[in-house]
């Protein structure tokens, strides 16, 4: 089974030479950390920074610099700054190669709820729905169960949706998966964890075709 | 050139009421106009409804105006931490509208340069999408936005000069280009104000013809929400 810094690390090797591509909040931010450093990546923060660098050093933040989960960030050599509605129509006009957003829910059809839960306090959706309604490569990292034991990849939603047929492939801490034919389909397992353990967590439709090989990571 | 420049902050605000509709540029603490919204604290409008993509903490930004419960609702993309704004929209005191962000950016555009509606993808079979007309181009569903409109659009730049160019610094330019000139009257406060001729007119992000009035802002805080930082190795 896998932790939260290591969905992280097997995402990384989704991210190609070239790519642009828009992290969330949560287990998406950590990816930036496993991208190898032989590549050319631009990591886009949707408040309006292209070539995103790490934080800053201690003395050296700027207030007028920072991402879109507020923290102090720097731009990178080479990087670009623009208004929110450049940094959208970067994300609605397909401009982004790669966005990676955690989710409280996936369903077999590509469905994602992770913005609203009835009855909580409601936080708002951000940037998500524009990311997912607009991204022709949406990755999901999340648990492949919630605290409760329960799944989270379902054969439909419960929680209010954020975007509908978009996701395309979901990390967890058990398994890779892609969406196709209106199912999950298995391609690899966490180090440690069978077939049978994913089909027990996955309440949707799980296609196993043939041996599933363990993730490399 | 046609000078927009006014004495103060009081001047900027002449002519703001109870129950108008304010936008206000920011990303979190990030860009916000502070001297406006000290001012709006002080004339202690009421009623009002405002469009910002957050709204703010407790004890800083917008989060001033809700403690004088002068806000009536809010049209955000994210509402963050906030107790005061939490307590007040569960009570029902508080109307919140959350949009998503490409749609509240791409309302205040279409607002500046006279578009009054857009199709856009984001929220289609989405609760956000009930009660909005849906029509498929190309193969996919998009969802009628309209664009916003409203009383004085509050917008803070880096630097700026007499006749209302702006440039703006950083990620600190967020929503604010987007709402100048979407607003009946915009007002831009500045950290430097400048003679006409001083800015590169290449260099302009916003000519002043979107401006109505710039006033040099004072005693700027500019309060880091989420500071982090990496230790030196």
């Amino acid at each position: 089974m896998l932790d939260k810094n290591q969905i992280a690390q097997r995402i990384a090797k989704e991210v190609k030479n070239g790519y642009y591509v828009n992290l969330g909040i949560g287990i998406p931010t950590l990816v930036a950390n496993f991208v190898r450093n032989d590549i050319d990546v631009d990591f886009q923060s949707e408040n309006g920074v292209l070539g995103m660098g790490p934080f800053p050093f201690e003395g050296e933040e700027d207030p007028d610099l920072i991402n879109a989960g507020k923290q102090t960030i720097t731009a990178l050599p080479g990087a670009s700054f623009f208004d929110s509605s450049m940094s959208f129509a970067m994300i609605r006009g397909q401009h982004m190669d790669l966005t990676i957003l955690g989710a409280m829910e996936v369903a077999q059809n590509g469905d994602i709820a992770n913005w609203k839960i009835p009855g909580k306090m409601v936080k708002g959706m951000g940037g998500a729905m524009d990311l997912v309604a607009s991204a022709d490569n949406i990755i999901v990292a999340m648990m492949h169960t919630n605290k409760a034991g329960a799944s989270k990849l379902l054969k439909k939603c419960s929680l209010p949706l954020t975007g509908v047929n978009c996701v395309k492939k979901v990390v967890t801490n058990l398994a890779v998966m892609v969406i196709e034919d209106n199912c999950f389909k298995l391609l690899e397992r966490a180090p440690g964890v069978s077939v049978e353990e994913i089909k027990v967590a996955t309440e949707g439709d799980l296609i196993v075709e043939g041996n599933i090989p363990e993730m490399q990571i | 050139m046609i000078t927009k420049t006014v004495e103060n902050v009081q001047a900027a605000c002449e002519g703001v009421k109870d129950d108008m509709t304010f936008m206000l540029g920011g990303f979190g603490l990030s860009g916000i106009p502070e001297n406006c919204i000290a001012q709006l604290v002080k004339l202690n409008v009421k009623g009002v409804t405002c469009i910002s993509n957050n709204a703010g903490v407790d004890d800083f930004g917008l989060g001033l105006l809700l403690q004088k419960h002068q806000i009536k609702k809010m049209i955000s993309s994210y509402v963050g931490e906030n107790a005061e704004f939490e307590r007040q929209m569960l009570s029902g005191e508080l109307e919140v509208e959350l949009i998503p962000q490409g749609t509240l950016a791409h309302r205040c555009k279409a607002a500046q340069g006279g578009i009054p509606a857009f199709y856009t993808p984001a929220g289609y079979g989405t609760e956000i999408a009930e009660g909005k007309e849906s029509r498929e181009f190309n193969g996919k569903m998009h969802i009628l936005e309209n664009a916003f409109k409203a009383d004085f659009a509050f917008i803070k730049a880096w630097k700026g000069d007499t006749v209302g160019n702006l440039i703006f610094n950083g990620s600190a330019r967020n929503f604010n280009p987007n709402m100048c000139g979407a607003a009946t009257i915009t007002v831009a406060e500045v950290e430097q104000l400048l003679p006409a001729g001083e800015l590169d007119p290449n260099e302009i992000h916003i000519p002043g013809i979107f401006v109505q009035r710039i006033f040099k802002g004072e005693n700027y805080e500019k309060r880091i929400e989420n500071l982090t930082v990496r230790k030196r190795d």
